[in-house]
Formats: structure tokens, C-alpha cells, sequence
């Protein structure tokens, strides 16, 4: 341990090119990932048929709640069975505002929908901040299992167990033309959804890029890690929990509002338990605090199981035998990454990547210890 | 009992030896007074008062259970205090809380290392100065440069802290992969970088070699130019060698306080360290260093 500890400022390293300072930009490399993943989907949107172009908008929306969620459970460690109950309440938020004869933009329904989830994120969150991991699991639980009462409740608003039926909006203008001008195709409104789940999907990313790669996420991970250090470090826990909470709740609202328009339904049997569950197995299997993860749980809670239906349909097995299979395998594929690898998909690979790091500085340079 | 610490700002007069005058020189008093916790019907500090010095380094020791870690979390805000006050800087610490201390200037360590596993060294380190840095959330949000040109700035500042101590190669290694010695460089880095005038430090010698102790001896000494320093600590000849006013609690009870010198040679002192069975002219540090079964005792 050297120390010398009277040095001022170091002196500043050789000044990087402007187009490396352009790339360390946070801002910049975020909208580099974003446009990327935007172009792969349009590219993936126009060259698929119908079907597939309605797996896709089920992959926006989910990867959109995965992506809050991932945030909340990896980055800040608190653990949310509710998520599905956030995403219906921006469902029902969009449902209800898109069923007037004139509704808003999109764009101005979507705030309305995160507003709304945000806010009640915000009182979970301020349940949940007090508590910790069976507890933790169990209040928010109790959430998703309580919030569908209330559709069933208030049943003027929301018609009870039948739910609200969505209106999908129809393609503007410009849309219609522009889907023209690629594919020479009439747009649908199910292609106008996916491409608005698209474009909701690539902000939400680019937010979460920025959000975790900043002071803010590793915050969030400091508090996750070790609360009393970050107490001393002048975190208050309370406060960024909370904050956690809220932005994960966004997602889940903003997830929801597309979920809505896709599924053309906001009932209590949309956003069951099952929702919640998917989604926290999707984030587990892509690697807790991972938005790679995030968007391969995903794919895999997506593309799965119409694949295990089709394989044992091959197989001769009955319709319901194939039903049940895909389930089973979704089982089968979670418990076997939680003994194989529990740092799910990107955290293996990673812990691999930071391993051979280590072991290579190691070989290199020897002797280098203070 | 002790006269109680008389509040007025004086630098001690019997605090070690001179300190060259500079102008970045420390000059706020950190002082409990007549602190008093009861956990159910134990009392675990009773009417205990202290006063850290501007620039001094002040060593809490006692025996197991004496208090000092109690004492320690009254200091920082994780234990109310059922009777006393906190002043810092001459301002009372109402409700102090512990996510207060950054922003007060008051760092602490924590027994153990207590890092982030989840970060790489220089993150940890830059966590520890997070707060000091203003951009808030919308700039983080929106990747601006203005968030940008904090978090360089705070990188810079970390990686600078961590050279100081000589850590800078651990900058990009992750706590689990790092021996115990530099887990600690690094959680102590971490405490630093927030350029704190007040360090609290519980226990920074354990788990350390002879050497290492030396260093951190010697690095505590210097950080004294810079703020005042409150320790606890086992290791006797390390708190003798560094420290310029020294605390003695048993059962809670503050039973001396002043010099090392004065400390090391007071009955009561030697008779709450060795019980009634060894004779009150042996030598303290070396009692001590046998209760704890230590074997680092300085030549
Ligand atoms: N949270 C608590 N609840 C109840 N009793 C406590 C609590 N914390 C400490 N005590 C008791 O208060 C007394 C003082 O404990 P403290 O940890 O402050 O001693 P210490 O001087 O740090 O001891 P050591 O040298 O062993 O670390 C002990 O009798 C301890 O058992
Ligand atoms: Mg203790």
C-alpha cells in the first residue's frame, strides 16, 4: 500500500479522438443499440407472415415488461410476483381510452397508461420497500391476486369478468403508405400494432440503457448489494427502492397498453398469476439484470411453446397431450437453468467472459500486486 | 467518573505532537455528549461523551461488549441514542440518519469489508462519491452529457483515489476475486473519495499482516492533513502508535480518556483489561494483545 496520498488531479490522459468521445456517449451508444434493434424489427416485420408478425408484437410487449422487471429484480434486487397486475392496469387504461369514437393518439394513450402504473407502482413500491424476499414475494403476490377484484368490483367501469374489448386504431395515412413503399402490402392494423409495440419497445430500450449504465443503476445495485455501505454512501434506500419500483411499474404500464391493442382484450383472465410468473421465469432464464436476457426470456416465452405444441403434434400425441406439453417443457427449461445456470443465459456467459479475463491478466502480468 | 468534554471548540493542547500548519487543514470538532443506549435492560453506553479534535485521530478501545461498536452506530445514525446529542461541524445532528453522513462529510468503513460484490472496484469507489456528483435523473434518462461529464468526473476521481492507495490495477477486478488486504484498499478508497472530514473506521486493522498494519498506521497519520479521524480498534500497538487522544469504555462507562500515554498507564484502565487476577504493573498492550489472542504485537 503506497501512500502517497498528497498527488492533486492526475494528469489527463492523452485526449481521446472525437469519435471515441462520440461513442462514450451514453446518448449516442444507446441510440446506436436502439436504431439497430428498430431495424432488425421492421426488417424481421416485413419479411414474416401474419402469424409470425403476431408473435412478434407478443414479443414487444413482453420484452418491454421483462426489460422493467429485469431492472427491478437485478439491478435492485427486489423481487415483483405483481408485474402481471401492472401491466393490466395500463391495459385497462388503454381500453378505456381508446373506446371513444375519436380516441387520442397513441402516443398520448401510452403516457396515460405509464401514468397510471406509475402511480400505482408507486404506492406498491412503497409497501414494497420495507419488505425482503419471501415477504417481499408474498405482498406483491397478494397484489396480483387482489387487483383483478377490482375489475370485478367496479363492473360498470371495467364489465366485470368479460373484460373490455379493445379497439385497435386504425392505420393512419402515412403508415398505410409508407407500408406500401417497403413491402407493397396493405397495412392491417394488427401490422400497425406490432409497429407500434416496435416503437414503443426501442424507447423503452433506450431508456434502459442509459438508466443502467448510469449513477442512477448502479445506485440501484448498491442498494441491492449491500444496504448499509450504501446508506453510508449517502444513498437513501427508502427513496431508491421506491424509484426502482416506479420506472419498473412504467415498463409493466407501458407493456400492458401494448399488450392490450395486441390481444384485443383488458379482462382478469389476460393478466392472471400466470403473467406475472411467465414473466419472472422469462428474466431468469435470460440472466436477472440483463436486457440481452430480458429479450431472450423473452423470445422464449414467445416462441417456445407453439413449437413444442407443433413437435408433439408431429409426434401423433392428442391435441390436448400437445396442449399440456408446452407448459412442461417451459417447467422443464427454468428448473434445469436454475441447477445448470442460475446466472441465467447473459450471466453465464458473462461470468465465463469475466473468468477468462481474469485468468489471462493473471497469466500476463504475474507479479503485479500492490 | 470522568469530568464531562467541555463543548467549546479548542483544539486539545495534549494531542500528540505538532501538526505543520496548511491551509487545507481540518477544522470541524465532532462531539457526543452524554450519549445513553439501553438495548431492553442493558445498558450498552451509559452517559458516554467524546470529542474528535480538528485533524486528530481519536481511538475508542475497551474491552468485548465495552460499547464501542455501539457507540460507533450512534455516531453514524443507525442507533438513536435514548439520551444526548451529536455535534458536528457546531451544528446538532437532529435525527441524524445514516444516508445523511455523505453529504455531513462524515465517512465511515464498515467492519469487514462490506463491498458491492456486484461492481468492479472502481465502481465502488465511485459509488462512495456519488452523492457529490449533481447530475439527476433526467440526464441520466436521456444518456446528456451533462450525466456523461459527471460520471467522468467521478471515474477520475475514484481512479485517482484508488492510485493514491496504490489499487489503482484493482480498479477493474470484481471483490470476490480480490485477497482480504485489498478488499479492504478498496473499501477504503471507497470511504475516501467522497473527501470526508470526519472517517470513521471500525476495525480497520483486522485481518491484516504486521506490514500492512504499518501502512495503514502510516496512512491514517498522513490523512490527518486532511480530516479527523475516529477509530476503533483491537490492535493496541497500532491505536498507541497513531492515535492523539484515546477513549476507554468498560460496561459502557467512559473510564479514561487523554494521551496514549496517559491511557496506558491508568489502574482503572489495566484493571478493566485484565480483570482481577493479573497484577496492575504489567504492560497493557501486551495483556490485551494475549486476551485476543493476537500475535502481531509491535517490536
Ligand atoms: N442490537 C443490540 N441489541 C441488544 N444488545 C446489544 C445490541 N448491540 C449490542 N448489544 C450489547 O451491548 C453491549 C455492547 O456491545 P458492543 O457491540 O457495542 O461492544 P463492543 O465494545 O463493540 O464489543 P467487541 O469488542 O466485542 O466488538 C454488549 O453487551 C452487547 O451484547
Ligand atoms: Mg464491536
Amino acid at each position: 500500500m503506497s501512500t502517497d496520498i498528497t498527488t492533486a488531479v492526475p494528469a489527463p490522459p492523452a485526449g481521446p479522438s472525437a469519435m471515441q468521445r462520440l461513442l462514450g456517449l451514453n446518448l449516442v451508444r444507446s441510440l446506436l443499440v436502439s436504431l439497430g434493434v428498430l431495424v432488425v424489427g421492421v426488417l424481421l416485420l416485413e419479411s414474416t407472415d401474419a402469424y409470425t408478425n403476431t408473435q412478434l408484437s407478443s414479443l414487444t410487449y413482453f420484452t418491454i415488461a421483462a426489460i422493467g422487471l429485469t431492472a427491478l429484480t437485478g439491478l435492485n434486487g427486489q423481487i415483483s410476483l405483481g408485474h402481471g397486475a401492472l401491466m393490466a392496469v395500463g391495459a385497462y387504461t388503454t381500453a378505456l381510452m381508446l373506446d371513444t369514437d375519436s380516441p387520442l393518439p397513441f402516443p398520448v394513450i401510452a403516457l396515460a397508461a405509464i401514468v397510471m402504473t406509475s402511480l400505482v407502482g408507486f404506492v406498491v413500491g412503497i409497501g414494497a420497500a420495507r419488505l425482503h424476499g419471501p415477504y417481499l414475494a408474498g405482498a406483491t403476490l397478494a397484489f396480483a391476486v387482489a387487483l383483478p377484484s377490482v375489475a370485478l368490483y367496479f363492473k360498470g367501469t371495467f364489465n366485470g369478468e368479460a373484460g373490455l374489448t379493445v379497439i385497435s386504431p386504425r392505420p393512419p395515412e402515412w403508415f398505410v403508405s409508407f407500408i406500401d413503399a417497403v413491402s407493397g402490402e396493405f397495412a392491417t392494423s394488427s401490422k400497425y400494432v406490432a409497429y407500434l409495440g416496435l416503437f414503443c419497445l426501442v424507447i423503452a430500450l433506450f431508456f434502459a440503457l442509459n438508466l443502467g449504465r448510469s449513477k442512477i443503476g448502479r445506485h440501484w445495485r448498491a442498494v441491492r448489494d449491500q444496504e448499509v455501505a450504501a446508506e453510508i454512501a449517502g444513498i437513501n434506500l427508502g427513496r431508491t427502492r421506491v424509484q426502482a419500483f416506479v420506472i419498473s411499474a412504467a415498463y409493466a404500464g407501458l407493456a400492458g397498453a401494448v399488450m392490450a391493442m395486441v390481444v384485443r382484450l383488458a379482462a382478469p383472465t389476460v393478466f392472471t398469476l400466470v403473467l406475472s410468473l411467465s414473466l419472472l421465469t422469462a428474466v431468469v432464464i435470460g440472466g436477472l439484470g440483463s436486457i440481452t436476457g430480458a429479450f431472450i426470456g423473452s423470445a422464449v416465452l414467445v416462441f417456445l411453446p407453439p413449437l413444442v405444441t407443433d413437435l408433439s403434434t408431429d409426434a401423433k400425441l392428442s391435441d390436448t397431450q400437445a396442449a399440456q406439453m408446452s407448459p412442461l417443457i417451459y417447467g422443464i427449461v427454468l428448473v434445469l437453468v436454475m441447477l445448470l445456470a442460475p446466472g441465467g443465459v447473459m450471466g453465464t456467459l458473462s461470468m465465463a467472459w469475466r473468468r477468462r479475463r481474469a485468468r489471462r491478466q493473471l497469466t500476463a502480468t504475474p507479479t503485479k500486486k500492490g | 467518573m470522568t469530568p464531562p468534554i467541555e463543548p467549546d471548540p479548542q483544539p486539545s493542547p495534549s494531542g500528540g505532537e505538532p501538526r505543520p500548519h496548511d491551509p487545507g487543514r481540518p477544522a470541524s470538532r465532532y462531539l457526543a455528549q452524554g450519549v445513553t443506549v439501553r438495548f431492553g435492560g442493558l445498558v450498552a453506553l451509559d452517559d458516554v461523551s467524546l470529542a474528535v479534535e480538528p485533524g486528530q485521530v481519536h481511538g475508542v478501545i475497551g474491552p468485548n461488549g465495552a460499547g464501542k461498536t455501539t457507540l460507533f452506530n450512534v455516531c453514524c445514525g443507525f442507533v438513536k441514542p435514548n439520551a444526548g446529542s451529536l455535534t458536528w461541524d457546531e451544528r446538532e445532528l437532529n435525527n441524524l440518519h445514516a444516508h445523511d453522513l455523505a453529504g455531513l462529510g462524515i465517512a465511515r468503513t464498515l467492519q469487514g469489508v462490506g463491498l458491492f460484490p456486484g461492481m468492479s472496484a472502481l465502481e465502488n469507489v465511485m459509488t462512495g462519491a456519488g452523492v457529490r456528483s449533481t447530475s439527476g435523473f433526467v440526464s441520466a434518462a436521456f444518456g446528456l452529457p451533462r450525466a456523461r461529464r459527471d460520471e467522468q468526473a467521478l471515474q477520475e476521481r475514484a481512479m485517482q483515489t484508488l492510485s493514491d492507495l496504490g489499487a489503482a490495477h484493482l480498479a477493474p477486478r470484481y471483490p470476490g476475486m480480490l485477497p482480504y488486504p485489498d478488499q479492504k484498499k478498496v473499501a477504503l478508497a471507497r470511504a475516501l473519495v467522497s473527501e470526508p472530514r470526519l472517517l470513521l473506521l471500525d476495525e480497520p486493522a483486522a485481518g491484516l499482516s504486521e506490514g500492512e498494519m504499518d501502512e495503514l498506521g502510516d496512512l491514517v497519520q498522513q490523512l490527518t492533513s486532511r480530516m479527523s479521524v475516529l477509530i476503533v480498534e483491537h490492535h493496541m500497538d497500532l491505536v498507541m502508535r497513531i492515535c492523539d487522544q484515546i477513549t476507554v469504555l468498560d460496561f459502557g462507562q467512559v473510564i479514561a480518556r487523554g494521551t496514549p500515554a496517559e491511557v496506558r498507564d491508568d489502574p482503572k484502565v489495566i484493571a478493566a483489561y485484565l480483570g482481577a487476577e493479573v497484577s496492575a504493573g504489567e504492560e497493557i498492550d501486551t495483556a490485551v494483545l494475549e486476551s485476543h489472542g493476537t500475535t502481531t504485537k509491535g517490536a
